[in-house]
């Protein structure tokens, strides 16, 4: 019973950081049909940045509680003008071309971001463990946890409630429904899908170096982070479904919970597991759990 | 009269709220040649993706030479001899015009295709030259299609549509797309090539002179039902007829005069 | 009409390679034995491309070739080099047969997903697979060459000569390939699906068919990898070894069979010197270079351009 118990929390923290992970790249996919390979190297920045600054934050002997916020500004800082120069500079004028040259496109941005990424901060890692720490440790039914992952369950729901009040219940997040349902009517509506493009991918990658910029206090943070969530990113929003970000959400959950299942009763299926279930899901049901199957247009 | 070659029989095909076919019956007899006419929309390239497999009737059947062939893909039906050209060209746009009738020829040939053969030898290219000159084409062999006027790009696929024996040949809008002074030419030469196959030929048309100048009979459909079936000057005559399709088609004209 | 010289010149090519793997030094035939097996690989991605499939997973039969060749000569003691080569295609051969029928009806992006997917399943079982020695792998002794022992340097140069004879064949049949009705089917497959199911010939049949081609001469790369660097791990299934095949295939812009091969082999040239003169740039100079061709040489990835959007007929 107590290893129940275990699984379940570990897979909800894990879940809430594979949400926040997730939902720049879904949301991207959603609106723009672009898969995003570069959403590690957001990711990777965001880490990076927020390391550096909280670094620098407590070396200027601030108040402790404000490096939170400093993480927070960090990630959505870099995410925001990095996404913003990449789409504007780049993707716009690749719009149009076959979804998988986009892909390659993305691809070769993640490509050059990771040397990038060594040159400015080298190769050595950066720790930024103060956050982490500052929050301590609470016991919960006889098992510690970090305070900080409890908080960032917190904070990927309370993303996963914006998320949802921001598309559904506000003008333009109806209008990106919109253009995530049907692009060509959008534009036929008058929607500016231009604009639109470039906020969701600036949003995207806003989320995507946010994801990083809170990790970042809990790992060390080294070249080559990217590379894996990239990956497990894709699982769990193919999984969901591309473009859902209720799908991200379950993605998430059943990510989080099949890793951390096998984790503690199984270990040696802890990867396969998460791959497989993404290769059933895209076998039997392409557009994921929770996406809309593309429907014919001839 | 003979058994018909192809016997479609109380046809019903749905898509969602609209009705593409309703109860539609058509008997085509060998070596005849039927025009098709209707506004857009009225069913006659859902009847004629129907024909070819390309969709499932959900009632109905379709009859080959006596066989059931409405639950077959459409690589079966054009192996039994049922071929079709498109009212947008289907062309394959990453190849010259000779390859993709190359590729035509090779399929016909074999069912599994050769991983080794070579596709282009003198022989295969001389035979595909010879298939190209049935309809004109002769000088744009070496050209990529997209480099084709509208007019080769429509001979070009009714050309892939004719490699291989055919029993039955089905154009849809064959001259769509095409200037009024090309229309009758290139019909001409069309129906030239084709008579040489000894096919049914149905032809689905917008134009009412293409239609009386080279149907035998004439079917006219109207929201998924055919409301005429006879020869030309009975069908394009008919009240229902007048109203729901040659109307139709007059409107269209007198707007093109206009501008 | 100009007749095709590629398969005499990949013959001559082949015979100037052998010649030059007695006199080059160690290092360098090490190196272009590493880039030709790799090349392998491309050639299969490229011959996938050409049809549309764009597989960000062929990390699953390069894995596969390398592990079939590893285990079976340290569990099974077989050490004959072309053996253990042979076998790895096979395996890869049977497992790409039987995926096949699977992997050939999807497309596009779903098609790139389920190939990624299915190499990083393997690539979870290898790495926590203590008896494959998870992350750190294991290694290979030094393989015999039909009944010949060769170790060291003259090893080396042996598996030089049979590496750039399995690669030049393959080269050969490829190129026989994509000029035969299957090969060129693929490509009108990639712009107009429809048209050829019209014509009577199956869509699916013809990608099985080339996806098996991809898997069979990945693993053959895979096997000859393995046998040359004497050590296998799981990396060799990771997403970033199949999108190094994939950016690989990119760069070898010219049409050319033979162009994959060089690709491979300047890439390997320049991966081997980046570290030393320019540390942490390579990867972005190849970046750059996808963009570069990707923006201006439509011909880099020929017919992905040219995939028509054709808004089908009406009702």
């Amino acid at each position: 019973m107590q290893k129940f118990y275990v699984i379940l929390v570990d897979g909800t923290i894990y879940f809430s950081w594979l949400f926040i992970v997730s939902i720049g790249l879904t949301l991207i996919y959603g609106v723009m049909k672009i898969l995003n390979i570069a959403h590690g190297s957001f990711y990777a920045l965001g880490a990076y940045t927020a390391a550096s600054a909280v670094g620098a934050y407590f070396a200027g002997n601030y108040p402790a509680a404000g490096s939170f916020l400093v993480l927070i500004l960090a990630g959505v800082a870099v995410g925001g003008v990095i996404g913003f120069l990449i789409e504007r500079g780049l993707l716009r004028a690749m719009y149009g071309r076959d979804e998988i040259v986009l892909v390659l496109v993305t691809y070769a941005v993640f490509l050059v971001f990771e040397d990038l990424i060594k040159l400015v901060w080298g190769v050595d890692p950066y720790f930024a463990y103060q956050p982490y720490a500052l929050l301590g440790r609470v016991g919960i039914g006889g098992i510690g946890f970090a305070v900080y992952d409890l908080c960032l369950l917190a904070l990927a729901i309370l993303l996963g409630i914006f998320a949802w009040w921001a598309l559904n219940r506000t003008r333009q997040g109806k209008l990106l429904l919109v253009v995530i349902h049907d692009r060509e009517i959008s534009t036929a509506m008058g929607i500016n899908v231009s604009r639109m493009f470039t906020a969701t991918f600036v949003i995207g990658a806003m989320l995507g170096a946010l994801g990083g910029a809170l990790t970042a206090p809990g790992i060390s943070v080294v070249p080559g982070i990217g590379v894996d969530v990239i990956v497990l990113a894709f699982a769990v929003s193919v999984i969901g479904g591309l473009g859902s970000i209720a799908g991200a959400a379950i993605g998430a959950l059943i990510v989080g919970l099949a890793r951390a299942s096998a984790v503690h009763l199984l270990p040696e299926v802890e990867l396969f597991v998460i791959y497989a279930v993404m290769a059933v899901v895209l076998a039997f049901r392409p557009q994921g759990l929770f996406g809309r199957a593309v429907a014919r247009k001839i | 009269m003979s058994d018909p070659i192809v016997a479609a029989r109380g046809l019903k095909k749905r898509f969602g709220a609209v009705v593409a076919a309703d109860n539609v019956t058509v008997e085509i007899q060998p070596r005849e040649v039927l025009g098709v006419i209707g506004a857009n929309g009225a069913g006659k390239t859902t009847f004629v993706n129907m024909v070819t497999g390309y969709l499932k009737p959900d009632e109905g059947t379709i009859l080959f030479r006596g066989a059931d062939i409405s639950q077959l893909p459409p690589r079966e039906v054009t192996r039994l001899g049922v071929h079709r050209s498109f009212q947008v060209a289907q062309l394959f746009p990453n190849l010259s015009v000779r390859d993709n009738v190359l590729v035509a020829l090779a399929s016909v040939e074999r069912r599994r295709p050769s991983l080794v053969a070579a596709l282009r030898t003198s022989d295969s290219i001389a035979q595909a030259n010879g298939i190209l000159a049935r309809l004109g084409l002769q000088d744009a062999a070496e050209r990529s299609t997209t480099e084709l006027p509208q007019g080769q790009r429509k001979l070009l696929d009714i050309t892939l549509a004719m490699v291989g024996r055919s029993a039955v040949l089905l154009l849809d809008e064959p001259t769509s797309g095409i200037s009024a002074d090309e229309k009758f030419p290139l019909m001409d030469l069309v129906m030239d090539a084709v008579a040489a196959e000894e096919a049914a030929i149905l032809f689905v048309e917008h134009d009412m002179e293409l239609v009386e100048r080279y149907a035998a009979r004439v079917i006219a459909f109207y929201e998924g039902r055919v409301i005429a079936d006879g020869a030309p000057d009975a069908v394009l005559t008919d009240v229902d007829v007048r109203r729901y399709v040659v109307g139709a088609e007059l409107h269209r004209r007198a707007d093109r005069a206009r501008t | 009409m100009f007749r095709d010289l590629t398969l005499p010149a990949l013959a001559a090519a082949l015979a100037g390679l052998l010649a030059l793997g007695v006199v080059l030094p160690s290092w360098l035939v090490f190196l272009l034995t590493v880039a030709f097996a790799k090349g392998l690989v491309v050639l299969g991605v490229v011959v996938m491309m050409r049809a549309g499939l764009v597989s960000f997973g062929q990390g699953l039969y390069f894995g596969l070739g390398a592990y079939t060749a590893g285990l079976v000569t340290n569990f099974l003691g077989v050490t004959d080099a072309v053996a253990l080569v042979a076998l790895g295609g096979a395996v890869s051969a049977v497992m790409g047969f039987a995926l096949g029928f699977f992997m050939a009806r999807y497309r596009e992006i779903f098609f790139a997903m389920l190939s990624l997917a299915l190499s990083m399943i393997l690539y979870g079982i290898l790495v926590r697979s203590s008896t494959l020695g998870s992350t750190d792998g294991f290694n290979l002794p030094s393989p015999t060459y039909l009944g010949l022992v060769a170790e060291g340097v003259v090893g080396r140069r042996v598996l030089y000569g049979l590496t750039v004879a399995v690669t030049i064949g393959v080269a050969m049949a490829l190129h026989r390939f994509v000029r035969s009705p299957a090969g060129v089917m693929g490509e009108a497959i990639l712009t107009n699906e429809i048209r050829v199911e019209y014509l009577g010939t199956s869509v699916t049949r013809v990608l099985h068919i080339t996806y098996v081609l991809g898997a069979v001469v990945a693993g053959l790369g895979g096997a000859l990898v393995a046998l040359t660097a004497g050590h296998i791990d799981p990396d060799v299934a990771y997403w970033t070894t199949s999108g190094e095949f994939v950016f690989v295939a990119i760069l070898s812009v010219i049409r050319h069979v033979a162009a994959p091969l060089l690709g491979m082999v300047v890439f390997e040239t320049i991966r081997t010197f980046a570290f030393q003169y320019l540390p942490y740039t390579w990867q972005m100079v190849v970046g750059i270079a996808m963009l570069a061709v990707i923006l201006f040489l439509p011909s880099g990835l020929w017919s992905l351009f040219a995939r028509a959007r054709q808004l089908g007929g009406g009702a």
